[in-house]
């Protein structure tokens, strides 16, 4: 471990600040065939719901160039008492960092009884997904209105001792507004951004190529609108930051802390090379030197600092 | 799962919009069925492309291509952006693959008479196994769909493996007219198909489920962490990479 790369989010050490962002990881099984996951600052698992969930229609991917892709998976999970009884215990059973359990609903009580479940379990932070942008009357509906953010927020902190972590969705007029009433409701802190809602039509059969007609759109493409939010929430609110949002390579790590991030979450790079999360913790320390940066925590925010 | 880099060696139009590509590089590991899945330079997303075949290191000269590092060799077809960069990729370049993907075919259960049917580019995967199902003495039947004659590739190849070969066509261009159905005897053991869904449905219709499938969905990652593929089957739901490609016809709600 080196000690340079150590942040800390709620009271929890993490050996780096790099985390797989949930839904691009699944519970880690098949990284695992590559490399050690232990290596990992911490694992957001697949977004869990109170049900299990087939999800949406196929197709569920577009690409989007080079630049990113488009999924609208719709929340596939086996449900929470199935994740509890069989994903996790696997996940504890050969990865030791943090583990971030991310949880969605589709009312508050669904949020609430998840989380509730999950409270009992060796997880280390709930992130909780209030920004889903593929399923219908829930998700990202309690993410878009800074009322229904704090409702949420206020009643899983009732029922739970872990810190919890709003994850917040790009598709918002004023994404402050919504940071700043989670905040009021005792966020422990902020994840942000999930995916961008966004389309693509098959030009030759004249019709979307997502069968959901929008999906959320991630990858390379999203950094520079993600680093721009994590920035305006990090002046914003004294919560810490899981920047997420296109993330490919260490450089873009560096930048996300600079903004104001605390850690980091990978998505849509974990998908096409599955090897990215490691290459970046492992290009950190060299590029740390580079940039004479002695330890991470020093950067967090950096520029806000006049 | 294995992440390693292949050089191609040849890549080749074989058909109407059709390539054949082989590559060198580590082969272990693969069985009929599987994919690979491939980095195309200015694609977000990897290509993932049927296993034709793997061949062992060959020193015989008299061999059209002399390698002295494993062979894998897959077909494609052109269809977009991706698989047309692919078809423009020069001799020599290196590629990035993900391989030894999916379940693959069960070969175990293909009695002495089995029957492989392939439609279009579903066919590149029958021919890996129908060679092993050769090699374990079966007498394998080989049905070939394709729309037109310029469509029509590696009906000599299946021959030369000695297997018993009937090539459809819709418009009856070449072969026997119509479609993988009309050759159907109903004298197989078993059945492994790959190819698309209208001639899958048809031929579960027509052969019964006592066979293997093949599907085919778009991907995201193609190794079964981001859920894209996932298919409802009467087991529930199943990621097409990675608990498939291959499902047993009777669980498929087509």
């Amino acid at each position: 471990m080196n000690d340079k790369l150590q942040i800390s989010l709620s009271g929890i050490t993490l050996a780096n600040p790099i985390i797989p962002a949930s839904g691009t990881y699944g519970f880690g099984d098949e990284f695992a065939e590559l490399y050690d996951i232990n290596c990992l600052g911490g694992i957001s698992f697949k977004g869990t719901t109170r049900e299990a969930r087939y999800g949406n229609p196929l197709p569920r991917i577009a690409e989007c160039g080079n630049y990113g892709m488009i999924n609208a998976v719709g929340l596939q999970n086996p449900g929470v008492e199935h994740v509890i009884a069989h994903e996790l215990p696997r996940l504890k059973s050969h990865y030791n960092g943090c583990i971030v359990a991310n949880v969605s609903g589709f009312s508050v009580q669904d949020y609430v009884e998840t989380c509730a479940l999950l409270d009992k379990e060796p997880i280390d932070i709930l992130e909780v997904n209030i920004s889903c942008p593929n399923v219908h009357n829930g998700g990202m509906a309690f993410g878009t209105s800074p009322e229904a953010a704090a409702e949420v927020t206020a009643a899983v902190k009732a029922v739970t001792t872990k810190p919890v972590y709003m994850k917040l969705s790009p598709n918002v007029t004023d994404i402050v507004a919504i940071a700043k009433a989670c905040e009021a409701a005792g966020a422990d802190g902020l994840c942000l951004i999930n995916t961008v809602l966004g389309m693509r039509i098959d030009i030759r059969r004249r019709r979307p190529v997502i069968a959901n007609r929008y999906g959320g759109y991630s990858g390379a493409g999203i950094f520079p609108l993600a680093l721009r939010m994590v920035n305006q929430v990090a002046r914003a609110t004294s919560l810490p930051i899981i920047g997420c949002g296109g993330v490919s390579n260490a450089e873009d790590v560096i930048e996300m802390m600079m903004a104001g991030a605390t850690a980091v979450e990978i998505g849509a790079a974990n998908l096409t090379n599955p090897m990215v999360a490691k290459e970046i913790i492992d290009r950190l320390p060299t590029l740390m030197d580079e940039l004479k940066i002695e330890k991470l925590t020093d950067i967090i925010g950096i520029v806000n600092h006049e | 799962m294995k992440q390693l880099t292949f050089e191609i060696k040849t890549n080749e139009q074989i058909a109407k919009n059709v390539y054949r590509m082989q590559l060198s590089g580590d082969t272990t590991g693969i069985i009929p069925g599987q994919f690979v899945n491939i980095r195309v330079e200015g694609q977000f997303l990897r290509r993932p492309i049927s296993v034709c075949n793997v061949e062992q290191p060959l020193n015989n000269t008299t061999q059209p291509l002399n390698h002295a590092t494993p062979l894998l060799t897959i077909i494609y077809k052109v269809v977009g952006v991706g698989t047309e960069a692919m078809s423009r990729l020069p001799i020599g370049t290196q590629l990035d693959v993900l391989t030894v993907l999916g379940n693959g075919y069960d070969l175990s259960k293909s009695g002495d008479k089995p029957l492989l049917v392939g439609g279009g580019v579903g066919v590149p995967p029958m021919y890996m196994l129908a060679r092993q199902l050769r090699e374990m003495g079966k007498a394998v039947r080989v049905i070939l769909g394709f729309n037109t004659k310029e469509e029509v590739f590696y009906e000599e190849e299946f021959r030369a493996l000695g297997c018993d070969v009937t090539v459809t066509t819709v418009d009856g261009s070449h072969g026997t007219k119509g479609f993988v159905t009309n050759a159907l005897d109903g004298k197989q053991s078993y059945y492994y198909t790959c190819g698309p869904l209208p001639m899958i449905k048809a031929l579960i219709q027509a052969a019964g489920t006592n066979g293997e499938v093949s599907m085919e969905e778009r991907m995201g990652c193609g190794f079964g962490a981001c859920m894209g593929c996932t298919i409802q089957t009467t087991q529930g739901p199943k990621r097409v990479c990675k608990e498939g490609p291959v499902f047993p016809a009777e669980i498929l709600q087509l």
